[in-house]
């Protein structure tokens, strides 16, 4: 009980003196995780939408697989871009190992899967309600995908807050893959496992109360500005 | 309105979902003019009938020969489907929908929308959700959106089902004034009146087999087969 009321009282102090090294690695996790959610949503929802209105040979396949992929480990995700990106891997000329893009390339790995299948769930039932008007007014399948997307959006905004969610959150792979190194990839998960690895129950749970803090508010902030949840509407 | 894709000729249609016979084999041929009603009992292939002509239904055998190319055919008629599918999008979305897929310009777009808003009624809900509507207005909402690109074939699929009457005669007057102007008109009915009333010529489909065809006057007055004229006097025919 101490821990917590400690830690609650050090994430206090923390966010009102504005503490350089807080802001810099909030910062940091926003920047890590906003970017990975907006290239893993450009890929996603065209995807999962694609998956409802296509009807192809291994169409089951792959949505399983989607799914199943849902579940990734991310340390093994990061092991694999560890890999791929160290100085004899494939893409290690590139020198992006310990730099916020690898951490970036991680996330998206993780959470293109979830957005996708959330995505794809969504439109399978909008599509279901859609198909004979949209095949009716002989529209393209682009068309037919761009007015999915359009009028699924608040299902979509719910799939985009779950990769958001999942991104923020993550540890294993970015640790793997950005090394936790001070001022350069230390975000706000790497810092909390340094804190608690240290002792510094403390920190590590004011850190802890700064994460929760800062998903509801970037949720609330996309509620507010899509306007959904409001009183005139169920 | 000249009709540029009919006449269609129908030859040998047929229509088998899951190993069972839903409609046909069938032969038809559907005029440049008229307005067609389909009748018969429930599950004689009225509503797939309607799909298969417009292209949504998948056909397992025969020919549908129109008098245009294949391109130009689909784009020129619309559908109205028995339960009104409203796009997640306010009322002046849903008209406008069809028109941007057209290709109609943008300067004709929102006055179309006006002429129709105020044909049906819903001027003053232009800006509110469609889900929102009542069941009679989406249905006219959903007439208007399939009329609002001037096809020249209209496709009806028991439209004033579950409606009330005042809204059944709005939506009469509106496929009156559609017919008047040249869009041929093929509609599915329950409503032996209206099918009366409305009818140039009719088609009666029984287990999905072409029973009796002709004009109005003629088919409804003097039927020819036993079972038109059962149903005709209200007994149940299967």
């Amino acid at each position: 009980m101490n821990d917590i009321l400690s830690g609650l009282q050090a994430a206090f102090w923390l966010v009102v003196q504005l503490d350089a090294d807080l802001v810099e690695i909030t910062l940091r996790s926003l920047q890590v995780s906003v970017s990975a959610l907006a290239i893993a949503c450009m890929i996603a929802l065209p995807l999962g939408t694609w998956l409802a209105v296509q009807r192809f040979r291994f169409r089951r396949g792959v949505i399983a697989l989607l799914n199943a992929l849902m579940g990734l480990p991310p340390v093994v995700v990061g092991l694999i871009v560890y890999i791929l990106l160290s100085r004899s891997g494939p893409f290690g000329v590139l020198g992006l190992l310990f730099t916020p893009t690898a951490m970036i390339i991680a996330q998206i790995i993780i959470i293109t899967p979830l957005i996708a299948s959330i995505t794809h769930q969504a439109m399978r039932e909008l599509w279901a309600e859609y198909h004979d008007l949209l095949i009716s007014l002989n529209t393209s399948r682009w068309q037919r995908v761009r007015t999915l997307l359009w009028d699924g959006r608040r299902a979509l905004l719910t799939a985009a807050l779950a990769g958001f969610g999942r991104a923020i959150g993550e540890v294993g792979a970015i640790m793997v893959v950005g090394g936790n190194i001070d001022h350069a990839t230390r975000v706000l998960t790497t810092a909390i496992a340094l804190e608690t690895g240290k002792g510094d129950f403390a920190l590590a749970l004011g850190l802890g109360f700064v994460l929760i803090a800062l998903a509801v508010s970037v949720n609330l902030a996309v509620h507010t500005l899509s306007g959904t949840e409001r009183g005139s509407r169920w | 309105m000249v009709n540029k894709i009919l006449p269609l000729a129908v030859q040998g249609l047929h229509v088998r979902r899951q190993g069972r016979d839903i409609l046909g084999p069938l032969d038809l041929t559907l005029d440049a003019t008229g307005f067609t009603m389909v009748i018969g009992p429930n599950g004689a292939g009225k509503s797939t009938l309607l799909k298969a002509l417009h292209g949504v239904e998948r056909v397992s055998a025969g020919t549908l020969t129109w008098s245009a190319p294949d391109d130009d055919v689909h784009a020129r008629q619309s559908f109205v489907f028995q339960t009104p599918v409203m796009l997640r999008r306010t009322v002046r979305e849903n008209l406008r929908y069809p028109l941007s897929l057209t290709g109609v310009p943008k300067a004709q777009i929102d006055d179309r929308i006006h002429h129709w808003a105020s044909l049906i009624g819903l001027t003053d809900h232009l800006g509110q959700s469609a889900l929102r509507l009542s069941g009679g207005e989406r249905q006219k909402l959903s007439l208007a959106r399939a009329l609002i690109t001037e096809p020249e074939l209209l496709f009806l699929d028991e439209p004033c089902t579950n409606l009330d009457g005042r809204a059944t005669r709005d939506i009469e007057i509106l496929l009156l004034e559609a017919y008047a102007k040249g869009t041929r008109i093929v509609m599915a009915t329950h409503d032996l009146g209206q099918a009366r009333r409305l009818a140039t010529d009719a088609l009666f489909l029984v287990r999905g087999a072409l029973r009796e065809t002709g004009k109005a006057s003629t088919f409804f007055e003097h039927p020819q087969t036993d079972e038109l004229q059962a149903f005709l006097k209200g007994e149940i025919v299967e």
